[in-house]
């Protein structure tokens, strides 16, 4: 799950980062209001998108005046922000975040990750911030310092105090350094994220360190113990399908093709979308139903796969292990009495009850086109959609 | 033979008495699994099943001498439960469990470095489906009749995939070792290599099938190792070549970030180092038949 930049501030700062001071605002009146509130000659204008990138794609304004705020909120406010984080379609601005903006003299990189490989919380710092940490990692890996964490005691101070000293800091910036770094850490720690980026964290002229900009994502499945943060979440920022999908406890992704797909398990899921793909065809979504794919769930992944205007066949696998595929069969049958499926249909049960479930399909007299195999109900998806789509 | 179970195994099973440890604990015994009792805290002293439950996994390895455990625990809780179980001596904890905290999974790692390797429990998952040594024991939630007993080895991290590979091998006549599903967390029990490095220790495994999936570095080392190391030729298969960049499938290890991560990576990667790469997930049994034949 992701959070805003404002909020990952707010997070942070309970944790002793520093940040520049800000307010949220959801109108022009209100960010002007909040850029008297704080005060000071220049304000950062951001809009809020669960996205990077954000200031080479018009969403971060600096403004002189009240007068610019003004305009820079009502430029943001209401419109879709295209990054090249976010696709095409970009993300809904709701929100702008204004900021007192003052000068600084550095630009630095902190990260903290959990890495897969060491299976270990890993922070990264690098002296050139502001920029993609993914490319200088590719062009100038000695350029960044990365220090892992012993899980047993965590980060410690000297390690903290090794990245500052590394990035050439003065010894009064070190000091303040230590403490957004162990801040940090205490944050990804505590909260059960999974990411804090502060990018770029930067040296004032008074040798000040801020976070002036910071992204967190976090664990969904810790959210059970972070309800503070669990109730951060922004749906705007997401797939209205995908946020439908996640009402019903389901796991569905969109993607570009035409053939639907309603699958358990997400490996099988993927390498169904594959052979979709082998067979010449295209999948319109990922979608896990689960282990207990109950027809009440069956019918609710139809309609979500049906949302999508792009489909021209339905493919269900089914390889019924916590599944029985008489009840998956059921909930088919069901799916197709209750809701008005044009689109061709093609079915693969296996696994517990599979000779019940593929009875129940055949009786059931419904125009259901049945395979055996993973291969053979890939190839028929794949003429099903071309003959739906050239009819 | 087979690897981490047969038919001799004591096990126990954690979170025994809930409405899914029932269902599953009935399920192994009906298969012929060696299933001496459960814990269930509070309810230690009562039968369930006709089997003993204990309050701690402790008193159940006192009195039952269990070895193995699989365990049916909320994710909250069955970080604890895994320490449990190691504290308690059982040497292979299998976790179904789907939904761990990431850093939850972190201590229980670095919990069970705590032991010398020689006693250190090994364990399987968390989020998968759970070991199966066909026609002997399963610990575990597959359905045992897709598993013919036989010669393979398959390790997955994707409890369905690993079925679907099963089931097309039965079809064309080829059994199975054991079958492990080290699941779809991104941080898991035990690793590719792990079991890779069992399959190639025993004596009754031929060949072994390797089915993994987009994100994380595993698939790339085992298959280092493989080459290095493995007299015993290995079938890969990787999902997720449809899946965008930066997306989570499912599974919450199913994320592509780094470079390597992508399935047709992964797949480049499998091929360099010797593994036979199956082309699709509907040609894992018929990639298996051709390499077997062609020994």
């Amino acid at each position: 799950m992701d959070i805003h930049e404002y909020q990952a501030k707010e997070l942070l700062s309970g944790f002793g980062v520093p940040v520049p001071r800000g307010s949220v605002a959801y109108s022009p009146d209100q960010a002007v209001y909040t850029a008297t509130e704080l005060g000071g000659w220049h304000w950062a204008v951001k809009a809020q998108v669960h996205s990077g990138a954000r200031g080479k794609a018009g969403g971060v304004k600096l403004c002189r005046t009240y007068h610019e705020v003004d305009a820079a909120a009502r430029e943001l406010l209401g419109k879709r922000l295209v990054t090249d984080q976010t696709g095409p379609e970009g993300k809904p601005v709701q929100r702008v975040y204004v900021e007192v903006a003052e000068p600084f003299e550095r630009e630095l990189y902190l990260g903290i990750v959990l890495d897969r490989k060491a299976e270990r919380v890993r922070v990264i710092a690098s002296a050139e911030g502001g920029m993609d940490i993914e490319e200088l990692a590719n062009t100038a890996p000695e350029k960044i310092m990365q220090v892992v964490v012993e899980p047993a005691v965590g980060l410690q101070a000297f390690q903290a105090r090794q990245i500052a000293f590394g990035l050439d800091l003065n010894i009064r910036q070190v000091s303040r350094a230590v403490t957004a770094i162990m801040g940090a850490y205490r944050a990804f720690r505590d909260l059960d994220a999974t990411m804090v980026e502060i990018n770029p964290l930067v040296v004032t002229r008074d040798d000040r360190v801020l976070a002036l900009d910071a992204k967190m994502s976090f664990d969904d499945n810790a959210m059970f113990r972070q309800r503070a943060v669990a109730d951060m979440r922004d749906p705007s920022q997401d797939d209205p399908r995908e946020v439908q999908a996640a009402e019903h406890n389901l796991n569905y992704v969109g993607l570009d093709g035409d053939i639907g797909c309603i699958i358990n398990g997400a490996g099988l899921a993927m390498a169904t979308m594959d052979t979709i793909k082998y067979a010449g065809g295209a999948p319109a979504n990922f979608l896990d139903v689960g282990g207990g794919a109950s027809p009440e769930r069956v019918a609710n992944s139809f309609r979500l796969v049906l949302s999508d205007h792009n489909v021209k066949a339905i493919l269900v696998n089914i390889f019924a292990g916590i599944n029985r595929c008489d009840w998956v069969a059921q909930g088919v049958v069901q799916a197709c009495n209750d809701i008005d499926i044009t689109v061709p249909l093609i079915v693969r049960l296996a696994g517990t009850n599979e000779e019940e479930g593929r009875r129940i399909i055949r009786d059931s007299g419904l125009p259901i086109i049945s395979a055996d195999s993973l291969t053979e109900a890939a190839g028929k998806a794949v003429s099903a959609a071309r003959a739906y789509a050239a009819r | 033979m087979s690897i981490l179970i047969n038919e001799k195994t004591k096990i126990l099973i954690q979170g025994f008495t809930g409405d899914k440890g029932s269902f599953h604990a009935k399920e192994m015994i009906d298969y012929g699994t060696k299933v001496v009792g459960g814990v269930t805290p509070g309810k230690g002293g009562s039968t369930h099943l006709g089997l003993p439950v204990f309050n701690t996994v402790a008193d159940a390895v006192a009195a039952t001498g269990a070895e193995a455990s699989i365990t049916f625990v909320a994710p909250a809780f069955c970080a604890d439960a895994i320490m449990e179980a190691a504290d308690a001596g059982i040497q292979l904890v299998c976790s179904i469990t789907d939904g761990i905290p990431a850093q939850d999974m972190m201590r229980v790692k670095r919990y069970l470095m705590r032991y010398p390797k020689e006693r250190r429990t090994l364990m399987v998952g968390p989020n998968c489906a759970g070991i199966i040594s066909p026609g002997k024991a399963m610990l575990g939630i597959m359905p045992g009749h897709i598993y013919k007993p036989g010669k393979v080895g398959i390790v997955s991290r994707s409890g369905t995939l690993g079925y679907e590979a099963a089931a097309q091998m039965k079809l064309l006549g080829i059994g199975v070792s054991t079958s492990v599903g080290i699941g779809g967390d991104p941080i898991n029990g035990s690793s590719f290599l792990d079991h890779l490095m069992k399959f190639e220790e025993d004596p009754d495994t031929e060949a072994v099938v390797m089915i993994g999936e987009i994100g994380g570095p595993q698939e790339a080392e085992a298959s280092a190792w493989v080459k290095e190391n493995m007299s015993k030729p290995v079938v890969g298969y990787v999902a997720g070549l449809t899946a965008p960049k930066g997306r989570r499938m499912g599974h919450a290890g199913a994320i592509i970030s780094a470079t390597g991560d992508s399935a047709a990576e992964k797949s480049e990667i499998m091929r360099s180092y010797g593994l036979t790469v199956a082309p699709s997930a509907g040609e894992l049994g018929s990639t298996v038949a051709a390499m077997l034949a062609g020994r």
